[in-house]
């Protein structure tokens, strides 16, 4: 099962996390929307969170896919030679 | 109610898109029927964890610990703390070992392994029944509360459809996504998206605890908000009159630490696949332990937004009367009398029929505990962040089910297909099967989803399926495993008499302020008890110890297996596993110590 599940994962989170902020700025100041959640834009915040925590996820999948291919190659080569 | 727009569905449409595709990215991996029933077992230890704590983290967990934070208090926590992690630890230091040691493919093969054909049989049928259930459950949950929360409502008005078709569309919904990535990428589409589920239910709880704790005045004005002995996991558990529970220490202690928690963490196939999916033997038994971790934190996660619900004032209809320009103004604000009747934002059930709340015997009304959690997604999630939460619940629903279906699929085709149906196939014909097992399997549980509608707490529904069949499965493994003398004749009557006593039990006891049926005392009510949660740690109580001393009695009068046969299946018999050569504290037994230390810290905190 070589497929880094990091990377759908920060993929997911980043693609959400930027739904939202986008959405949050889009509705920035709109006092009855935000009524609910005590006047805070959770949109904006946690939207950025998320953000921030996809694209670490992504990152350190991308670094983990590469090394595991790195050491298939390697094999592969040590079988040929 | 949900008021959902674009960025809703777009949110819950990308996580849809992903859960398939993680199967569709995974069905050219699917070789042979170990890469599809087992995940090939080549899985990292972490991923396995966090699977091993998302297969059980389905509608019992989310909605069910959020109904009982809300009814009996941080109590439930207990069903982390001396249950579930110390359970945990067990199977991972003590049981692991053999059940990935002994290269059994599912649970009831182990017993056929360890005991006999007829054990495997037994428990192999039984199981199989179980998972349909639970599954069927989960989807009946799901397509229940996307009703209450009128989610489709919008969608089908704009379509023109009948509102009826909605508990119908929901479950055919969920089926088919489950479905689809299930029979492509099989147990590892299953883990992967168990995973991902992980990571999103706390994205979709976490603001959720933040905002309630923010708006009752932090920790301590939810304190002041609940009754005293809410927030308390073990002051006045020593009398079942002074804990909301109505649970007294040895029920509580013996019920749930040890018999109900660990007949689910150290038996349940649906758990333990993740472990026995890992790489090797010091992966396997890691994933129980790191499983453990999360799991110490998630009360703070789903048992706190139900004592933010009770703790939250109630909506009344409220008149504000105000002069403006000259002119008095009326601004009637009406609050339906369910809610009205309800505690903090837990509503009160409606009597279908006259439309008046339900009261119990005593003319308190009835509380919906089950909706606890949704209100409160609904009460601080403005649109957007709202589209996360539901897309999270849904998420859980999805996954509970999804651990089930996989479960199901090893057990019917090994246990069941492959050694009593057609015993000669070649590996690509017990794949197929396989991957056609699901289609049975959900069918049956979508079957079941429509017939499973009389508790008021989903969990309660679950706890009694596995008291009956669980709690004395728990005593034939510790037997099998620790126990060189026991037979399969042993574990087979064992397991039948516990079953029985269960049943016996739960038929002649009825909690106070039910009737008899399904709540008990269907034979003859010999006793009371103060809360169904009581009688349902008793039965299992019953059902362990009596499972626990046929065992031993029957294994005496049988003929012990020899020894030579039972090397790697029992305990005495079977060399120490491997990480003995580690450096201290790279082995599993120094994480374990690590949580057993936590779990302490924690309790003491909580006391």
């Amino acid at each position: 099962m070589d497929l880094d599940l990091r990377i759908p994962i920060g993929l997911m989170f980043a693609l959400v996390g930027a739904i939202l902020t986008a959405f949050g700025l889009k509705s920035d100041g709109n006092v009855a929307l935000y009524a609910k959640s005590l006047g805070i834009n959770v949109n904006l915040w946690w939207g950025l969170v998320m953000a921030v925590f996809g694209l670490t996820m992504f990152w350190f999948g991308q670094a983990g896919q590469m090394r595991v291919e790195k050491e298939r190659d390697g094999k592969k080569k040590k079988a040929a030679s | 109610m949900a008021k959902l727009t674009a960025v809703d569905w777009l949110i819950m449409l990308l996580y849809f898109g992903f859960v398939v595709g993680i199967g569709f990215a995974l069905k050219p991996k699917m070789k042979t029927s170990k890469d599809f029933l087992q995940a090939g077992r080549a899985l990292p230890a972490w991923i396995c964890g966090l699977a091993f704590l998302s297969a059980n983290l389905g509608a019992q967990e989310v909605i069910g610990m959020g109904a009982s934070g809300a009814k009996y208090g941080l109590e439930t926590a207990q069903f982390y703390g001396i249950g579930a992690i110390t359970a945990m630890i067990f199977v991972g230091i003590f049981m692991m070992p053999f059940y990935y040691g002994s290269k059994a493919r599912s649970v009831p093969e182990f017993l056929r392994l360890r005991f006999d054909e007829k054990t495997r049989a037994l428990n192999a049928c039984t199981f199989a029944v179980m998972t349909v259930f639970s599954s069927g459950i989960s989807m009946y949950a799901m397509a229940r509360l996307m009703q209450t929360l009128h989610v489709f409502d919008g969608l089908f008005r704009a379509q023109g459809w009948a509102p009826e078709g909605i508990f119908t569309f929901s479950i055919v919904l969920s089926a088919a996504i489950v479905l689809a990535y299930i029979f492509m990428g099989g147990l590892a589409s299953a883990i992967y998206n168990e995973v991902l589920q992980f990571f999103l239910i706390i994205a979709g709880f976490l603001p959720l605890v933040l905002l309630g704790l923010r708006n009752v005045g932090g920790w301590s004005g939810l304190k002041a908000a609940v009754p005293a002995a809410y927030m308390h996991e073990w002051k006045g558990v020593a009398h079942a009159s002074t804990n909301p529970m109505g649970v007294e220490i040895i029920g509580l202690g013996m019920g749930l630490g040890f018999v109900l928690a660990y007949g689910y963490w150290c038996t349940d196939f649906l758990v333990i696949q993740t472990a026995m999916a890992s790489k090797n033997m010091e992966s396997a038994r890691r994933v129980p332990l790191i499983a453990a971790i999360p799991k110490m934190l998630f009360p703070f996660l789903v048992v706190v937004p139900g004592i933010l619900a009770i703790g939250l004032p109630t909506p009344h209809s409220t008149t504000v009367t105000r002069v403006e320009n000259g002119a008095i103004i009326h601004e009637i604000n009406v609050v339906p009398p369910q809610v009205e009747q309800g505690r903090g934002l837990v509503p009160a059930k409606l009597n279908p029929v006259t439309g008046k709340p339900m009261l119990t015997a005593s003319g308190e009304p009835l509380l919906d505990y089950d909706m606890a959690t949704p209100n409160m997604l609904l009460h601080f999630f403005p649109t957007g962040i709202l589209g996360l939460g539901l897309t999270a619940l849904v998420a859980s629903f999805m996954s509970g089910m999804a651990g089930n279906v996989t479960a199901f699929n090893a057990v019917f085709t090994y246990d069941l297909y492959q050694s009593y149906i057609y015993k000669k196939g070649s590996d690509r014909h017990y794949m197929t099967v396989g991957r056609f097992a699901t289609v049975g399997g959900i069918l049956l549980s979508i079957g079941t989803a429509y017939a499973a509608i009389n508790f008021n707490n989903i969990m309660d529904t679950l706890q009694l399926v596995f008291s009956f069949v669980n709690a004395p499965l728990f005593a034939t493994f510790l037997l099998g495993m620790f126990w060189k003398r026991a037979t399969g004749h042993g574990a087979f009557s064992g397991l039948i008499a516990g079953t029985a006593a269960a049943m016996l039990h739960h038929g002649l006891t009825l909690p106070i302020e039910a009737r008899s049926g399904i709540h008990g005392g269907w034979i003859a009510v010999l006793h009371h008890y103060p809360s169904d949660m009581a009688q349902n740690f008793w039965t299992a109580i019953f059902a362990f110890w009596v499972n626990f001393i046929v065992t031993v009695g029957v294994s005496y009068c049988t003929k012990p297996r020899p020894d030579a046969e039972l090397v790697g299946l029992v305990h005495s018999l079977t060399p120490k596993p491997e990480s003995a050569k580690l450096v201290w504290w790279k082995r599993p037994e120094a994480l374990a110590a690590a949580i057993l230390l936590a779990v302490i810290a924690l309790n003491i905190f909580f006391y």
